[in-house]
This record gives structure tokens, sequence and C-alpha cells, in this order.
């Protein structure tokens, strides 16, 4: 057997990344951030909802939490739907009764599917970002750019029209993207997106449209990731995030640079009966720790951006 | 294709060399940074896919990429409050994409070895001559850039052909982390008959494994490197046996895993007959000492 020699090339190979959209830097050796208020962790608490189509094509791939059995798999379509019913309004009463300020991500079928519930997240006062049409509007690397170009102006249409909201956040579906989506989300209007979850900071990120700011959400602390691909316990969920929580404070402390938590739930996991408590925990875990700024994700964002040189 | 490529010979563990480290340590303890660069874009190999999710998998590569830019840090400092020199298993190409990383391993006097030039380039399908080429271009960079003689390996991304451990011998290595049939090190047959051991790598122990293949909750990888020792320890007085915890910053790196790991390594090393060390020292101890026996029994 022998393979190709160009398998043996290394044509990126060079200081820096082996792409051009950002910075190499090392989080620990970046100029000092603190957070509005002389606060030391930006807490970004992201509610997912979301659409799972019962006809998905599940191209290129499924999206985690999608249908699983043949069709119709009435099964997961309506513990899907569970979360827009039911879970989002347990979650609701969960953050306002500990003063934890959400952004929702919103598929934007959402607008057409559940209006009454867009109302209600609109009237609440509270951010909209755009996560495409639906969870099975994958943006991949197969994904022809017009159709590409088609799906981001539609999405944000709809959203912008439904809320009244200049929604300048991106979360992609799977957090998948192509190659061109940074630029058709810049050329669109977004500001920043979520999928690229390298960092426990805003970033900079190149488009050929102008810089968007990656904020990252954390995949590692994600209800879903935790406790649906890991099959931990909803308490060992509010175990790590509370470590998670207190080692970035701690971090923040001692080194007097600003962390992010960006933390993402789904109301159709956390929301069920005997989940919410551990959110419950969790909120009230981080209501009670000083130091943590609770905002929207375009406000972490809008204050990132001032302190950068 | 071989049944058994025959690297090593059987020995019951009831029968294992009464081996002595050094100030009478029961355990050889070290820890094996993984310092890993993945590519975007990496050129198709026939044998196996490098990203799970069509191109670009930006999940995978950034999940990755946040080891570098943001876990490094924090693992190496709690190996540096608890007095440990990571014996890093590199990804040779960081030399050139991230100088940062190699100068503050270097300024600890960390080893360095090697584990292929990305972790996306695989040695599956390779002829000899390119294989060969590929680990002696490795070991190359690492003397370049870091001045040390590479005398480890572990295959990039475990990928392995028939030839790979004759092929790093040959090249000059000493000892392999790439076998896992064993809690002491034991000699390896390579084609060319020079001496060459196997240090214990503790794949069951690595932190990838663990949290990404058994999907273990970070406070009971703490527990299990906990348990792992205490055997370890015990039966250390029959014979000196070796702790190896693999580690991957973009792993143990996050905020929600730190605690529990620096727990284990606290307990680790709060233990009096211990031997913090790693790979290179461990080898080059067993060669000296203990290789002629092995063999020749």
């Amino acid at each position: 057997m022998t393979l190709d020699p160009r398998y043996l090339e290394y044509p990126l190979r060079r200081y820096g990344m082996d792409h051009d959209r950002y910075e190499w830097s090392m989080l620990a050796q970046r100029a000092p951030i603190a957070w509005p208020g002389g606060t030391r962790l930006a807490l970004w608490l992201n509610v997912a909802v979301q659409f799972f189509p019962l006809n998905q094509s599940g191209k290129p791939f499924a999206p985690p939490g999608s249908m699983v059995t043949a069709y119709p798999d009435l099964r997961h379509f309506t513990l899907r739907d569970y979360g827009n019913r039911v879970g989002i309004f347990r979650c609701l009463d969960a953050l306002d009764r500990f003063g934890v300020t959400p952004t929702f991500s919103v598929n934007a079928a959402v607008a057409a599917r559940y209006p009454a519930l867009l109302e209600r997240l609109v009237g609440r006062g509270n951010e909209i970002l755009a996560s495409s049409w639906h969870m099975d509007s994958l943006h991949h690397g197969g994904l022809p750019s017009d159709e590409e170009a088609a799906l981001v102006e539609r999405s944000l249409r709809t959203l912008r029209t439904a809320t009244g909201q200049s929604v300048q956040g991106w979360l992609s579906p799977a957090r998948s993207q192509s190659r061109n989506t940074p630029d058709l989300l810049a050329a669109q209007g977004v500001r920043y997106m979520g999928d690229w979850l390298n960092d426990d900071m805003p970033y900079g990120f190149r488009t050929k449209r102008g810089e968007l700011v990656a904020l990252p959400l954390s995949l590692e602390l994600e209800d879903r990731f935790i406790m649906q691909d890991n099959l931990h316990s909803e308490w060992e969920y509010a175990q790590q995030v509370e470590d998670a929580c207190d080692y970035l404070l701690a971090e923040a402390e001692k080194t007097g640079h600003g962390r992010l938590l960006a933390l993402s739930v789904h109301p159709w996991l956390l929301g069920q009966p005997h989940r919410i408590g551990a959110l419950e925990r969790v909120l009230k875990h981080l209501s009670e720790r000083p130091g943590i700024w609770s905002a929207s994700a375009s406000d972490i964002v809008a204050a990132w951006r001032r302190r950068q040189p | 294709m071989r049944e058994d490529l025959g690297l090593y010979d059987y020995r019951p563990w009831d029968q294992r060399l009464p081996i002595r480290w050094p100030n009478d340590a029961k355990v050889a303890f070290w820890v094996a940074p993984n310092i890993e660069f993945y590519e975007l874009d990496p050129a198709p190999n026939p044998h196996r896919r490098a990203w799970p999710r069509p191109l670009p998998d930006i999940q995978g590569y950034a999940t990755r990429d946040y080891g570098n830019r943001v876990g490094h840090m924090r693992m190496m400092e709690l190996l540096d409050k608890y007095g440990v020199r990571g014996a890093v298993s590199l990804s040779t190409a960081l030399c050139e994409h991230h100088p940062e990383i190699i100068e503050l391993c270097k300024a600890r006097d960390w080893e360095f070895f090697s584990h292929g030039i990305y972790n996306t380039r695989y040695a599956y399908g390779m002829d000899e001559a390119q294989e060969r080429a590929m680990i002696e271009e490795s070991m190359y960079t690492i003397a370049q850039h870091t001045g040390q003689r590479c005398a480890g390996y572990l295959a990039p991304a475990l990928t392995h052909t028939e030839r790979t451990l004759d092929l790093f011998s040959e090249a000059g290595g000493l000892y392999t982390c790439d076998l896992f049939h064993d809690d002491q090190p034991t000699p390896v047959r390579v084609r060319s008959g020079k001496p060459f051991v196997s240090v214990p790598y503790s794949l069951e122990l690595n932190d990838t494994i663990v949290y990404v293949v058994n999907r273990i909750e970070p406070r009971r990888y703490g527990d299990m490197i906990k348990q792992a020792f205490d055997r370890l320890y015990q039966e250390g007085e029959q014979g000196g046996t070796v702790l190896c915890v693999p580690l991957h910053a973009y792993q143990v790196g996050h905020p929600h895993r730190l605690r529990a790991f620096e727990e284990a390594l606290a307990y680790v090393v709060g233990h009096s007959d211990v031997w913090v060390t790693t790979g290179r020292e461990i080898a080059e101890y067993y060669l000296e000492h203990y290789y002629e026996q092995a063999v020749g029994e």
C-alpha cells in the first residue's frame, strides 16, 4: 500500500492557524478585560427555542435531538414539542425567580408555528437571536452558496419581522457551518455568532464582509450534551455547571481577566418535571455568587467590543 | 495481516520483575499531555475519515482548538503547582503553528516525544518509506525546535502499521507508548534487534477515552485515578509499577473538570514512595537496570 505523495505535504504548516478566520492567541496572554461594574464573569444563559420537523431529511447528518425512528417519529416529535408547550414556562419561572437574564436562540419556523410563544418571549424584553429556519436546515460544506444565502436571509427576515428586533446574533443548528456561513451572516447584518466553541471569551472573526464576534456557546456545559449524549444525571449536570462557574470566577479573580460562562439550555430537556429542579439549583448557585454579570448575548458582545484597543 | 505481531513475550503479573525505582519508590508516576494540532481541512486518507461531519467540521475543530487557546495554560499551571514535569506527546507541526506553547514547556524542562506531525494525518496506507519519512521528520522537528533528541513515540491518532515500532527504533527511538498490555515496562522486539521498550501509557485513564469514549463524569475520573494509584502503590511493594495519566488540554482543561483532576493529582504526589518522572526517564532507567534481565529470562 502507498498513499498519494501529497498526503505527506503540509501546505498550511505555518505560524498561527491553518485558516485565516481568526488570529491564534492564548486566552491567558490577552489583555485583561473587566466586565461592567467590575464584574468578573459574564453569564450568557441561552434558551434554545427549536422546531424539529417530523419529515426531517437528516442530511447531511441528523442534528442532535432530532428524529430517531422510522417516519412518523411521533415519539421524538412530541417530546421536543413538549419544550415549547410546557417546559419553557418552567424555565422562564426559574429564570425570573433567580433574576437571570435569558437570551433566546430561535428557529425562524417558530414564528409561524408558535406565534403566541414568540410574542411572550419578545414581550419580556429579552433578546432573540436567530437559529436558522429549523433544526433540520443544516449549514454544511455541501450546501450551495446561493441556497445558504437564501436560508440565512429568510430566517433573519422572518425573525426580524416577527419580533421587531434587529436580530444581530446567530446560532447554527448543531453548530454546523459551511465555509461560507460567516460571510453570509455578516452580509445580512449579523454581528455575532455562537457556533465556534474554542474559547472562554469572545474574539474577533474575519469575514469577507467585515468582522464578526465569535461568542463561544459551550457544548461541554450544555444540558443536552451532558444528559443526553453523556447520559449523566440531572444532578451531575448541576454539579458540573457549578464547578465550572466557581473555577471561572476563581480564574478571573486570580488573573484579573474577565471570563464568559455560556450555558445553553433546552426546555424540552431541562423543562421536564424531574429535571427542572436541576436548573433551579444551577440558577440559585449562579445568583448567589458575587461578580457575575447576567446579560443578554448582544450586551456581552457590545461590552467586549468597547474594550477592544 | 498476522494473528499477532509478536512484539513482546508473555510474562504473568505474579512473576513480574522486582523493579526498584529510584529511592525505592513503588510507583513511577508520569503525566503525558498530548499537545495536538488537528487540521481544519486535512488531506484525505482512504482508510480513515478525519472528521465525523462533512468538512468543515467546525465543532470538532474548535473543540481541539480550545485546548491550545484556553486549556493548555490551566493544565500546565496545575502540573507546575504539584511539581510534575509533563512528557509531551506532540503533534510536531505545532512547533510551527503555536511556538508559544513549545517555549512554555521548554522553560519547564518538559520532555517532548513524537505523536506524528498532525493528529489528522494517519499512518494507515503508508508504505515503509512514507511512514519512515513521517517519523523521521517528526523527530527532526522536535530536535530543531526543542534541542531534544526524541526518545518516545505515540502514533498519530493511534494509527499503526506492522512496521511502526521497527521504524521508530531504527530512527533512534528508545520507547513506545502504543502498547497497553502491562503495568510495567517491557522489552519490545524490533527487527533491528536494538534495545527498545514499552512504557505503560494508561489508555484507560486517558482523559479523552474517559470523557469522549466512556462518557465519565469529571469527579468520577478523579476517583478512577486515585483508585488506580492505590492499587499500583500497593502492588509496587513486590515490584515497581507505572502509573501514567495521559491528558488533552481540550478535555481536562475545561472549567468543570479541573477541580476533580487537581484533587487526584494532589493525592498521588502527596504519597511518599512515588517517583514523579517522565516517559524518557522511565525508559532509560529500565534499559539500564532491567532490560537485560527481562530479555534473558
